[in-house]
């Protein structure tokens, strides 16, 4: 049966913010080739291993650090003005209620991978979202917001000392940000594997909002690149006919 | 040509990855100028009423830059104020003040000043720690009696045509200033001898060094860096 599954709130914002993250991270890597390393001149820092070292300029945007620099501080407003209102929404419209957190969460987390990792061999009965996605869609705002934080603190440091000292200072502050960068790049490139490996029908639904349940990973018993064609539904859980 | 819809998707799938593509590492479509520049404003606006003259950077406890401290110019050498050719280097301070200025050095350096361990932050992201001797611009103004219609002040300096020009309320910051030494020492010609702006509410860039005049002004003057594309406000 064909449900909506997104209101169309949620697919304009998700799609903007695929689109204005994009911008965000490739331009601040061309920032970040400026100079590729966290150190104060004249000190070494600990905890980066790849100091000097350019991010590949296929990855990067901007075309020179000023151009970067300046699509940077523009897609920022985007990038924060659409977060806003995604999260203003699904507060006002009750989705937020398929992305916290609940009891039961790390044996539900935990079920989940044992069934990737065939140590199961049922999908573990879900709502709209797998446990691991449930965390990853609650995280993502989390980690956005850490992400914003850390770079008003870079872009503010003497008029925001404040913000940059509770970060641990410019040099830090710079880190976190790059952190925070990666870590919304591991999720959101696991993300869109996933998509494509588990549950390429949810593409549609991200576009038109339809979604066919009878497609569902779970009434597939789909793993990563099992049983990704619509053959194999219900066969998992449906009993035979008599 | 009729295609059909597998083939539009396949065909709007590559146009659309080949653009994608074409993308990277490019400057982004020449009809995002507009609003970039719409950003910038607007985010200037939003910097110069965070700017506050109580707000300080302090150099943190860490070790000087010392000679790791880089050093960057225009010219393409070292430039050096030459006073067999050029006679002594002065200082002008002109524009709308009630009294223009001429200070040699010996003068510049017998002024009121302050020596302060603060951060400097390049436009690049590196930041380096160092004390600088010199006189508050504020001072400089006050001295000269500039005119309160004058908004701006352009940094101008003889390292080729290099200028940088500041909104007033920045160069007033009590942290701004004319620099001539550098870590107890003069300041040398690698990083802007014999005088130069420092103040660590504005990026590196703006930081105009072989300083020759302060010039205040009722518009802005943009600046060599700014010119070309970088912000032209650049505040930390």
């Amino acid at each position: 049966m064909i449900v909506t599954r997104h209101h169309w709130v949620v697919r304009i914002t998700h799609w903007v913010n695929a689109l204005a993250l994009t911008i965000m991270v490739a331009s601040g890597l061309r920032i970040f080739n400026a100079y590729p390393a966290f150190a104060r001149k004249g000190e070494t820092f600990c905890c980066y291993p790849f100091e000097h070292v350019a991010i590949p300029s296929a990855l990067t945007f901007g075309g020179w650090l000023a151009g970067a620099r300046n699509w940077h501080f523009a897609m920022m407003w985007v990038l924060v003005l659409n977060g806003l209102v995604y999260l203003g929404f699904i507060y006002l419209h009750g989705e937020w209620r398929d992305l916290v957190p609940r009891r039961g969460m790390v044996r539900d987390v935990v079920q989940m991978l044992r069934f990737y990792l065939f140590l199961r061999r049922d999908h573990p009965v879900q709502g709209k979202h797998n446990a691991l996605q449930r965390g990853t869609y609650f995280a993502l705002p989390i980690v956005g917001a850490m992400a914003v934080v850390t770079g008003v603190a870079i872009w503010k440091p003497v008029q925001l000392a404040w913000l940059s000292g509770l970060l641990g200072g410019y040099v830090w502050a710079r880190y976190w940000h790059f952190l925070a960068m990666l870590l919304l790049v591991v999720l959101s490139v696991v993300h869109v594997f996933m998509v494509f490996a588990v549950d390429p029908y949810s593409m549609r639904s991200m576009i038109t909002g339809g979604y066919n349940e009878e497609l569902s990973p779970e009434a597939r018993n789909a793993r990563p690149f099992y049983h990704l064609l619509p053959r194999f539904r219900g066969r998992a859980t449906t009993p035979e006919q008599p | 040509m009729s295609i059909d819809r597998r083939r539009f998707f396949a065909l709007g799938g590559a146009t659309l990855s080949t653009a994608l593509l074409a993308a990277c590492d490019a400057r982004g479509p020449r009809a995002a100028e507009k609003l970039l520049r719409y950003a910038e404003r607007k985010n200037e606006s939003l910097e110069r009423w965070l700017l506050r003259h109580t707000s300080m950077d302090h150099g943190a406890s860490s070790r000087l830059a010392g000679a790791a401290f880089p050093s960057y110019f225009i010219s393409p050498t070292v430039p050096i104020w030459d006073e067999a050719a050029r006679g002594a280097w002065t200082l002008s301070i002109t524009g709308l003040v009630r009294a223009p200025l001429r200070l040699t050095l010996a003068q510049l350096m017998r002024l009121p000043h302050v020596t302060q361990r603060v951060n400097h932050y390049c436009v690049e992201g590196w930041t380096a720690v160092s004390e600088w001797t010199g006189v508050r611009v504020r001072d400089l103004a006050a001295l000269a009696g500039a005119d309160p219609a004058a908004q701006y002040v352009d940094f101008q300096s003889f390292d080729e045509a290099y200028h940088e020009s500041w909104d007033l309320e920045s160069a007033l910051h009590p942290q701004t200033l004319v620099a001539y030494g550098l870590d107890g020492q003069m300041l040398g010609p690698a990083h802007g001898a014999p005088a130069r702006v420092h103040s660590p509410v504005k990026l590196g860039y703006k930081n105009t060094k072989y300083l020759t005049t302060l010039a205040f002004m009722p518009a802005r003057n943009g600046g060599y860096w700014s010119d070309q594309g970088y912000e032209w406000y650049g505040g930390t």
